[in-house]
């Protein structure tokens, strides 16, 4: 009996232009960096895409100040009404453009295009429609007393959801009035440039919004600049706990959206079928590297056998290669780095005991490429159940009652999100109550809407992004600075 | 009605049957004792079924159709989409069951599925025809031994409100006519009701009365409404001895949609993983373009798996679905759309 083969269905990278060389976005306009160039490459296939100014503290102070004047000159004392009609123009334009913005983001980043056109585009075009609306209201957000921004907001955003985590911090940021500069994450800055590109068609004025590329050093000179009035990051608890450091005792404020270890807890009365997809969804999704992925599996101890037996026959049939293609479910890990890190969790995971299994497809021969991997047997003191591997690794633990799931959900250092299978609502509620993260899924994981706010507690940072609580970090209030 | 008054009308109506002959006691007898070992229970009362059938994993309704939208999105082109044509044209009980249909209307319903496409004739012929129990030695007398099996709906198709006498009539004629195939409907009053036992009792006497031709059970699942419902009737068919379970008699909407037919793939591929027997699924109704066809191709692949990808197991109730597809597969052999004049047809498409 001859199978289904899926011939393959490439989404073509026409599209898209990429021009060999990109310098740095300041005051409305390209700019060469005075730092040094980095290369930008496929993940899937290592192939080079374009070489990036990296820039150096004084680009990121020429940025600064363009921002400055962007704010005092233009962006402070224009209307919330016509602040919205910019936000609304570029979402608009990014809806144009999804296509464009989908491969480019598949391109640099690795990620399946069926995940960038259906889920990163969309919503990144959401949150800039959703906080448009919000511009002229904010006195009805009931934020407090005369909500005003703080000026100029530098931002450093990470590598896994290039465009959309730019939307969270830029689309706020423009609403509430302030101007930004932003950092895009070293091996994915193509679509903070093409952005950039967008910010010039919506005649949006120059300096409110920059975008300076670079590494480490770069993102450490944003933070360290005195010019910038509030710091948002979305990274590593590591970094996070720097920019703590380096602005205590200063005036400046940080929100802080880091790490997780979340954990995704299946009852015995969970709807199974559905369990399956959603555990699936919660660490395969963006091949795991999510902050907020369901990368600790809770399952009652009594179904545990058949959820893992259904899972790993589930996982058999995620597609793994090919980012352009669009029947791709499993894309290429973001960069070498990323790729040994994963490796080398894994191998500690095996050597503390822990049962590894894939599924042992086959994986292209260039690119960075991890197989979707399942640990089961899996204990608390283990490093894979502590440590964020952000990476496809699932490491499955078992639990027997509802009280003991709370207690092992919240033995970490993180507290980002947690998800809860039963169909039991009474006992959905009390888990929400009981766990200590900043987003609680019930009977679904990685849902995101511009009007929930996000965030985390503990180790995973403090600060919430979207809906009011996401505006409120953009804003002072009554007296205040 | 309470669970005891469910099992005694159950056990009533299980016993008129019963008298007709004490072959059909023991045929009926062997069911309920399978049905009773799968339930692991010394009785099968009406309260043992509903705890079985209660005890079911529940079904998520937006993870569901989140499952069903994602499976949607895959992309099949050229070669495998060819394939799959070729394949969907395989499984479809070419169907027609209107009160005007006539004897001419039912020769050239068989006729069409002999020869789907006369400018091709590598074509392949639909599984079978689908007609009204009294058209059924029409359809036998054109489709002769020609492996185009005749599939007949009864048991007072579509709402099943007659007694079960009447049903197995019904269903006696039908085979006695030719019938390959029986398309019997469920009792979904009594499934709504709470009296899964009478569902159960008239699925086995509508099987034995099948003799050797294959049963398809028709669960109505627009009338269920939820897929809790879905799934619990899906099983509860399976238990009484389905070769097929099916979603709709096409008379009601919604019909097959793709959420409904992916909890009931489910429900197949978790019986056989539970007893070791392969049951059919027909979705019926709705399904009219190539591209929706495909679309449940790939839910069957990647849910219940490439066991059921044959015309043996999965079948596809239609009647203009076939012009779709020939003119889909016409296309991919000429690169040009043809249009509805090159797909000949006594009730041609004006679709297109």
């Amino acid at each position: 009996m001859p199978t289904f083969e899926y011939a393959p269905a490439s989404e073509s990278r026409a599209v898209v232009d990429i021009r060999s060389t990109y310098g740095l976005f300041i005051g409305g306009t390209f700019v060469a960096g005075t730092g040094g160039i980095f290369t930008t490459v496929n993940p899937a296939t290592e192939e080079p895409l374009a070489e990036i100014a990296e820039a150096s503290a004084a680009d990121v102070d020429a940025a600064v100040k363009a921002a400055r004047t962007a704010y005092t000159r233009v962006w402070s004392r224009m209307s919330g009404s016509d602040r919205g009609k910019y936000l609304f123009r570029i979402a608009r334009l990014l809806q144009e453009r999804a296509r464009e913005f989908a491969v480019l983001e598949t391109l640099d980043n690795g990620k399946p295009i069926k995940e960038t056109r259906d889920v990163d585009v969309p919503l990144a075009a959401a949150h800039f429609f959703y906080h448009a609306g919000w511009a002229d209201k904010l006195e009805y957000a009931a934020l407090g007393p005369d909500p005003r921004p703080h000026g100029v907001v530098g931002q450093v955003i990470p590598w896994n959801f290039p465009l959309l985590m730019l939307a969270w911090k830029i689309a706020p940021a423009l609403a509430t009035g302030n101007t930004v500069v932003l950092k895009p994450a070293e091996t994915t800055p193509l679509t903070a440039l093409l952005f950039a590109d967008l910010c010039r068609q919506a005649d949006l004025p120059p300096g409110v919004v920059n975008i300076v590329t670079g590494a480490g050093p770069t993102g450490q000179a944003i933070v360290d600049h005195p010019g910038i009035d509030k710091i948002a990051f979305t990274g590593s608890t590591a970094v996070g706990k720097m920019i703590a450091r380096s602005i205590a005792g200063t005036r400046r404020r940080a929100t802080l959206e880091l790490g997780g270890k979340a954990a995704n807890i299946v009852f015995d009365d969970a709807p199974i079928d559905q369990a399956i997809e959603g555990i699936v969804n919660g660490i395969f999704f963006n091949q795991g590297q999510v902050c907020c992925a369901g990368s600790r599996l809770l399952v009652q101890e009594s179904i545990a056998d058949t959820v893992i037996k259904r899972l790993q026959r589930r996982l058999a049939t995620l597609r793994v290669g090919d980012p352009l293609d669009k029947n791709t479910d499993v894309g290429a890990i973001n960069s070498r780095r990323q790729l040994d890190r994963i490796t080398e969790l894994s191998a500690a995971g095996e050597a503390e005991g822990a049962l590894r299994w894939d599924s042992g497809c086959p994986l292209p021969d260039k690119g960075f490429w991890f197989r979707p991997t399942v640990f089961t047997g899996v204990a608390q003191t283990h490093r894979i159940a502590q440590e964020e591997i952000f990476g496809p690794v699932l490491s499955v633990l078992t639990f027997r009652t509802p009280g003991e799931a709370v207690a092992k959900a919240n033995n970490t250092a993180y507290g980002l999100s947690a998800g809860v299978w039963t169909e039991k609502g009474s006992r959905i509620l009390w888990m929400a109550d009981q766990l200590r993260a900043g987003v609680v899924w019930a009977n679904t994981f990685n849902r995101f809407d511009p009007a929930s706010p996000f965030g985390g507690y503990k180790e995973s940072g403090y600060g919430r992004e979207g809906g009011r609580h996401g505006l409120a970090a953009y804003v002072v209030t009554g007296e205040g600075a | 009605m309470t669970t005891a008054a469910a099992d005694a009308t159950a056990d009533a109506t299980t016993a008129e049957v019963d008298a007709n002959t004490d072959a059909n006691a023991t045929t009926d007898a062997a069911a309920i004792e399978h049905a009773r070992a799968l339930l692991g229970v010394s009785r099968l009362t009406n309260a043992a079924l509903t705890r079985w059938l209660h005890g079911l994993p529940g079904v998520d309704q937006v993870g569901c159709e989140a499952r069903a939208g994602a499976l949607g999105t895959r992309s099949i082109k050229s070669a495998s989409k060819a394939w799959a044509i070729d394949l969907a044209i395989s499984m479809i009980d070419l169907t027609t069951l209107e009160g005007n249909d006539t004897p001419g209307k039912v020769r050239g319903l068989a006729a069409k599925a002999l020869t789907p496409d006369p400018s091709d004739p590598t074509t392949p012929r639909p599984a079978a025809v689908c007609v009204y129990g009294d058209m059924v030695a029409i359809a036998r007398n054109t489709l002769g031994d020609s492996g185009v099996r005749v599939a007949a709906v009864a048991t007072a198709f579509p709402s099943g409100r007659a007694s079960l006498a009447v049903k197995l009539a019904d269903v006696a004629d039908a085979v006695n006519a030719g019938a390959d195939e029986i398309d019997m409907v469920i009792d979904r009053g009594a499934f709504l009701a709470g009296d899964y036992r009478t569902v159960f009792d008239q699925v086995v006497a509508v099987k034995r009365a099948c003799g050797t031709a294959r049963l398809k059970v028709i669960m109505e699942t627009g009338e269920l409404v939820t897929y809790d419902n879905v799934r619990r009737a899906s099983w509860l068919c399976m238990l009484a001895g389905a070769d097929f379970i099916k979603t709709s008699t096409g008379k009601i909407s919604p019909a097959a949609t793709l959420p409904v037919t992916l909890v009931m793939l489910e429900a197949v591929r978790d019986w056989r993983e539970t007893t070791g027997t392969q049951i059919g699924v027909k979705p019926a109704g709705g399904i009219r373009t190539s591209k929706d066809a495909v679309k449940f191709l790939v839910a069957v692949n990647e849910v219940a798996g490439p066991d059921w990808l044959e015309p043996h197991w999965f079948r596809f109730g239609a009647s203009s679905l076939l012009n779709d597809l020939l003119l889909q597969r016409q296309r991919l052999r000429i690169g040009a759309y043809s249009g509805a004049d090159y797909i000949a047809d006594d009730s041609p498409s004006t679709a297109y």
